[in-house]
């Protein structure tokens, strides 16, 4: 690929005491696009990033930025910058010294760093702000010092470790656009690690879901979303119904429950089928007329919880199978209408249900 | 009066956790600050008494302490302690921080002992390093008859002995709250390692080191029985002295001269608690 930015080739760490955080990862970045490692903590997604970065040295293979093999390159002399999870604003320096500091280092002549501190506060909307205190600050404010800070470098690749986990989560939405939105404006290519699933597809281009140290899947979001390629990946992100099942004759059946997906290229044998619960419809009469490409299951409602636009309702339908459906209040007062102890039907289309080997 | 005290106590009766409203702490509290100042407090007050003898108080006077400034054996003896105090906190400071930040930031084979024996000066009683000392100069021969400020080179490497470790302590236990990511943040904008050292972690350190020089400043300043051992006819320190005079009769002067090193250690406490409290503001 020639528009990769940072190329990552069988890269591994090992930490002393056998703990392999990385093992074996290979994957390409594309110059400006915002990609996302998404996974659990101790995943290996920060060692990653913090490989790219340069605090953590490979055991085995090698990262390249821009074509330049980085092995052996101190942090201070790669094409990247970082906001770190604590932002790690400098205490005793003012906010434009903060965003200076970098320039200082590089030895950029005073007229022109003051035009870029000033352009860079400009970009994150802290105008005014030169002359204040980090503890003057609030969260939010002291992350935009920290990208301005990282950003007035003009760097290749803005790397960014959790960038919103220490924001409330009103904040937190809001800053998802912002970042998106100043990836955009700015062109560089942004690379964030992150555990919350939700974050990675709001903002990401491209995701890769991590776990104990591997790539299960690299993808863009709606893609991972509707086709996880394993289990994992299908748990991960977003929610999700498994019901354990069995293949035969290209069609799956669940236990007791008849015909729930389809797959003509699988074998003979067990298999797991996932559901999406806003892709199962509720009905609470028969359904009229049920067409042949849908499968229904009927069940008890055991719990309806409550979020205000959407009620989730689980339903237990007999031999352990246990599945939610996501019913959106359109209407209002609309949630009411189901109880606990209700009998109720599941209805979803047979395309919908994704079968998984594993 | 009375009654109304009675009365404001009625409308404002004290809480479940207001213990400093409750006699036992009350107590406590001034008993407390009778035991720690009553005797400071005394020997101000009588260093401004018009009494040879000083047991009795006989009208105020200020002359012992023209007297004492006129001892030039006394004042003699001030600055031999204030310059001690002075190169041995400089080195202390500069030498706890780098443990400090060696124990800190390194992992290295027998780090553990490293550090148990770099903390033992602490643990020693001072009688024991005292003699320690004392052997030590005996045996390598140094010399004793060098002229002024050299003439203390002993008794500043003694100084710098049992002081470094509590520098290294207070300076360790700063460092200990540091966020690495500041470290990290300074490389990853183009700071070397010293720019590091010099842009990011000394200025978090400054409490820490005015703590640990204060503290270095104070040890090295009272030091009486380490220094009884190192020190020669020619460098009497004001300990030493003062326990000299005192054998003889406590006078005023002592107690003046006494007040003086009090005011003076408290007016260096002053300015180093706001240099404190000024940075300690922005963590």
């Amino acid at each position: 690929m020639t528009d990769a930015i940072i190329e990552i080739a069988d890269i591994s760490k090992a930490f002393p005491g056998g703990v392999r955080a990385v093992d074996a990862v290979s994957l390409s970045i594309r110059e400006g696009e915002f990609f996302a490692l998404l996974g659990p903590s101790g995943c290996g997604k920060t060692t990653l990033l913090r490989m790219i970065a340069g605090f953590e040295t490979p055991t085995e293979g090698a990262i390249r930025i821009d074509g330049v093999d980085m092995a052996g390159t101190a942090p201070n002399r790669r094409p990247v910058n970082m906001v770190f999870q604590s932002y790690a604003v400098f205490p005793h320096m003012s906010v434009a010294e903060n965003v200076a500091y970098g320039l200082k280092m590089d030895g950029v002549a005073k007229p022109e760093m003051a035009r870029r501190v000033e352009d860079a506060l400009a970009l994150v909307r802290l105008d005014g702000f030169d002359g204040r205190k980090p503890d003057q600050l609030s969260g939010g404010q002291r992350q935009r010092v920290a990208l301005a800070r990282a950003l007035v470098k003009r760097p290749r690749v803005l790397l960014l470790d959790e960038p919103l986990s220490a924001l409330d989560a009103k904040l937190r939405e809001a800053m998802q656009l912002e970042l998106v939105n100043l990836q955009k404006s700015v062109g560089i290519t942004f690379v964030v690690v992150t555990h919350d699933q939700d974050e990675a597809l709001s903002m990401a281009d491209r995701i890769a879901v991590m776990e104990t140290g591997q790539v299960r899947q690299l993808a863009p979001p709606a893609e991972l979303y509707e086709h996880p390629n394993s289990r994992f990946v299908a748990e991960f992100i977003g929610k999700m119904n498994v019901i354990e099942a069995t293949a035969s004759d290209g069609v799956l059946t669940g236990p007791g429950l008849g015909v729930i997906a389809r797959a003509p290229d699988l074998g003979d044998g067990p298999a797991s089928v996932a559901l999406r619960p806003e892709k199962i419809r509720l009905n609470m009469a028969p359904t009229p007329a049920l067409g042949k490409d849908e499968a229904e299951i009927e069940g008890t409602v055991t719990t309806v919880s409550y979020h205000g636009a959407e009620s989730h309702i689980y339903v237990d339908a007999g031999e352990g199978v246990l599945l939610s459906a996501t019913v959106q209040n359109a209407e209002r007062d609309a949630a009411h209408r189901v109880k606990r102890g209700d009998r109720a039907r599941l209805c979803w289309r047979l395309a919908d249900a994704l079968v998984l080997k594993e | 009066m009375i009654a109304a005290y009675r009365r404001w106590k009625r409308l404002h009766p004290a809480g479940p956790l207001d213990y400093t409203r409750k006699w036992p702490m009350q107590l406590t509290l001034a008993a407390t600050f009778i035991f720690l100042y009553a005797p400071i407090l005394i020997l101000i007050l009588f260093s401004f008494n018009d009494s040879r003898r000083n047991i009795v108080w006989r009208g105020f006077t200020t002359k012992y302490y023209e007297k004492a400034l006129g001892n030039e054996s006394l004042i003699e003896a001030f600055v031999n302690s204030l310059t001690i105090a002075f190169v041995s906190t400089i080195v202390s400071t500069i030498l706890g921080a780098m443990v400090a930040i060696l124990l800190w930031r390194f992992r290295f084979p027998g780090k553990a002992g490293y550090e148990g024996g770099m903390a033992l000066p602490i643990v020693i009683p001072e009688i024991c390093l005292g003699v320690a000392m004392l052997a030590f100069f005996a045996r390598i021969g140094w010399p004793t008859d060098l002229p002024w400020p050299l003439n203390l080179g002993n008794i500043i490497i003694a100084h710098i002995s049992f002081s470094f470790p509590f520098a290294a302590v207070v300076i360790r236990a700063r460092l200990a709250g540091f966020n690495r990511e500041l470290e990290e943040a300074a490389r990853d904008l183009g700071a070397s390692e010293w720019e590091t050292y010099r842009d990011v972690v000394l200025p978090y350190l400054k409490p820490g080191l005015v703590a640990g020089a204060l503290l270095a400043f104070t040890l090295s300043l009272d030091d009486f029985v380490i220094t009884f051992f190192t020190s020669g006819p020619d460098t009497v320190t004001f300990p030493v002295k003062v326990y000299s005079m005192v054998r003889f009769s406590v006078t005023p002067e002592v107690n003046a001269a006494s007040t003086v090193l009090i005011v003076i250690t408290l007016f260096l406490t002053a300015i180093a608690m706001r240099v404190q409290n000024r940075s300690a503001k922005r963590d």
